[in-house]
């Protein structure tokens, strides 16, 4: 049992320091969770392509929908996985056990992934898949070195023959305007069904639903922010002047 | 309303007891924008009461719950992420504050005679809050809470002979655990809080039995009119009650700014591997505690040998509480004090800052010379005090404040 432990200790270790110790160049983006249409199809993405393994154990299914303003029926109808109530928590059914034999280890749950990984690191690691023959599944992923999870959006993406330019700046030739390198794949080992652009846009969205959904109350507070800072400042003109009447004589 | 006063006051002396600590306590009239952190350390000491009695109706204190019943009180409790913002922000406002309090009395030797009591009540406000903040920094049980904890009672174990059983002790377990967890939760709510309330208490009866300390450093009582009221002296009420009321509304406009739209401080006030459970099975690749330990922390890991980094960081917190008996400058104020005393000041800033700096990254050959260099500056602002506090020239106090 001990070693078991110990085993255990030392390989999620390395994986860990695998994971981070590369320092990869990304492509940064702007995530925006006041753009109800982006998170709208950010969160049907992820409830066709990642709710199956991943949950958002920490967040209810009326108050995301009332939040990125889908109407609670539609809701009901299409997204709620078998008899679960609108008011649960997003938690799905694989079991960890079963989830560490089939995947290394098991598929992490996402409430909180923009905020711990950051909404760059989401952006590029969903763009980031390689053929890898080497892997259990195929793929490998450029920002992830050797990661567990396989390629699910290759559906839409097509797979990439080679380990993808990220965080490229596009280099457009002068004389013909064409661009020559790019951020994305060179060339695709099996073709998706979306262009490289579009699907840049698929992802964008994902990426800002897990931004919204790991703070849902970020616009609340930026709202209520600003009137109380505005209050501070009408505030802080009484208070001056009221300070300056009654210091008006001390010398 | 005045029935009502006078009732009170013949079996509570209330009157007397505003008079003596508002009304009819004498402060200098030449305060000046650094004697602002004193008040706002009070109001923030309420901030992180208020709200942290409303987070603790949310918050389940066990290892299984802990991390979830966070994130409940963050999407599911009424303005429970205001609360969680308020009480995470007050506390790296809680120490930012505090600091340049300390600062504040170092400048004007506000520790020098007869203050001394006053300085020491701080000091151990200053380790009580340390205490209260890494014992609150376990509770959200993300990775970072524990394996922070982790390191830091680990730390006990490099004592001889003790070490060991006194970290074990502090744990209750062979490892940070959920009864750990429940301990430092008893800590944080309910014991700490009232030595920390009992400390200001005293911090404050200390300060209005000997009276401010001013930017000039002069004894405003040893000048004082017919009726006994320094010369120089103004009642506190109102003149320095509406004075704070604006300090306070530019504080709280930089507060409520970093509450309700960086809150995280870009991982600093909110590190970002705490947005994950705590896995005892997984050691984060980086660990850096929160920003206001980090200056201690650098120190720590300069020192090759494990115990003497204890001591040395131990030292540092330690000979701030001997300060007032290291300064042998017949003059309190920077203002007069001589050239050695300023630069020395100056020095001590940038070490503490520079050696925070260093606490927050990655340890290399180079920044672990800096730190050591910097160790040193640190510990040569205080042993050498007594000796360039003394020969150094100082110039002539006025006998009145000024400006």
């Amino acid at each position: 049992m001990r070693n078991l432990a110990i085993i255990l200790f030392l390989s999620i270790f390395s994986l860990g320091a695998q994971a981070s110790g590369n320092a990869h160049p990304m492509d940064h983006i702007k995530t925006d969770v006041s753009d109800m249409e982006s998170l709208q199809s950010g969160f049907a993405l992820f409830s066709s392509y990642c709710f199956g393994c991943h949950s958002l154990k920490y967040a209810r299914y009326e108050r995301t929908a009332s939040d990125i303003q889908i109407p609670l029926n539609i809701m009901e109808e299409n997204i709620l996985v078998g008899n679960a109530k609108i008011g649960q928590l997003m938690t799905n059914s694989m079991s960890t056990d079963q989830a560490t034999v089939w995947f290394g280890s098991p598929p992490p749950d996402l409430t909180l992934s923009a905020r711990l990984r950051g909404a760059d690191w989401l952006y590029n690691y969903l763009r980031g898949f390689y053929a890898d023959t080497k892997r259990p599944y195929g793929v490998n992923n450029a920002i992830f070195k050797d990661v567990g999870m396989p390629h699910v959006l290759a559906g839409l993406q097509g797979v990439c023959a080679e380990a993808p330019h990220l965080g490229v700046e596009p280099v457009v030739d002068p004389l013909s305007g064409n661009i020559i390198k790019s951020s994305g794949c060179a060339e695709y080992a099996v073709e998706g069904s979306l262009a490289p652009a579009e699907y840049d846009e698929a992802i964008y969205d994902l990426v800002n639903f897990l931004t919204y959904v790991g703070e849902p109350s970020r616009l609340e507070s930026e709202d209520i922010g600003r009137s109380v800072l505005i209050f501070l400042m009408f505030l802080f003109v009484f208070a001056y002047f009221l300070n300056k009447e009654y210091w008006r004589d001390i010398h | 309303m005045q029935k009502l006063i006078s009732w009170i006051d013949a079996r509570l002396p209330i009157v007397e007891a505003f008079e003596n600590h508002m009304s009819k306590y004498y402060a200098p009239k030449n305060f000046n924008v650094w004697y602002i952190f004193g008040v706002l350390s009070m109001l923030v000491l309420v901030n992180q009461i208020l709200t942290g009695v409303w987070l603790t109706m949310s918050y389940t204190p066990t290892a299984e719950g802990a991390f979830a019943s966070v994130e409940y009180i963050m999407r599911d409790v009424e303005y429970g992420w205001l609360l969680r913002y308020l009480h995470s922000t007050g506390a790296s406002a809680f120490f930012m504050v505090i600091y340049l309090h300390m600062f504040r009395g170092i400048m004007y030797g506000s520790y020098q005679k007869p203050r001394e009591l006053i300085w020491i009540f701080g000091m151990t406000i200053y380790l009580a809050l340390m205490a209260e903040g890494f014992m609150g920094y376990l509770l959200p049980w993300g990775q970072m809470s524990y394996w922070g904890a982790q390191v830091i009672v680990n730390l006990f174990g490099a004592i001889p002979y003790i070490g060991d059983d006194l970290s074990l002790w502090i744990r209750g377990d062979y490892l940070i655990s959920g009864v750990t967890l429940n301990r430092f939760f008893a800590l944080h709510v309910v014991a700490l809080p009232i030595v920390i309330l009992a400390l200001v208490v005293l911090h404050i009866l200390a300060l209005h039995t000997v009276g401010s300390n001013n930017p000039d450093g002069i004894e405003i009582k040893e000048n004082k009119d017919e009726n006994g009221i320094p010369l120089d002296g103004i009642p506190f009420h109102p003149y320095y009650s509406v004075h704070d009321i604006v300090g306070i509304v530019v504080f709280l406009f930089v507060f409520c700014g970093v509450v309700f739209f960086f809150p995280e401080m870009g991982g600093y006030f909110l590190e970002k591997p705490n947005f994950e459970p705590a896995n005892p099975l997984k050691t984060p690749d980086h660990i850096a505690p929160v920003w206001y330990f980090t200056p201690f922390y650098a120190m720590l890991r300069a020192i090759p040998d494990a115990f003497m980094g204890v001591v040395v960081m131990g030292g540092a917190i330690a000979i701030l509480f001997v300060l007032p008996w290291l300064d042998r400058s017949p003059v309190k104020s920077i203002r007069y004090k001589g050239m050695i005393s300023k630069v020395a000041l100056v020095l001590l800033i940038v070490s503490f800052v520079v050696l925070g700096y260093l606490g927050v990254v990655v340890a290399t050959p180079e920044r672990t010379m800096w730190a050591r260099i910097l160790t040193a500056v640190y510990f040569g602002f205080f042993i050498l005090m007594p000796w360039y506090s003394k020969i150094e020239k100082t110039k002539p106090v006025p006998k009145r404040v000024t400006g």
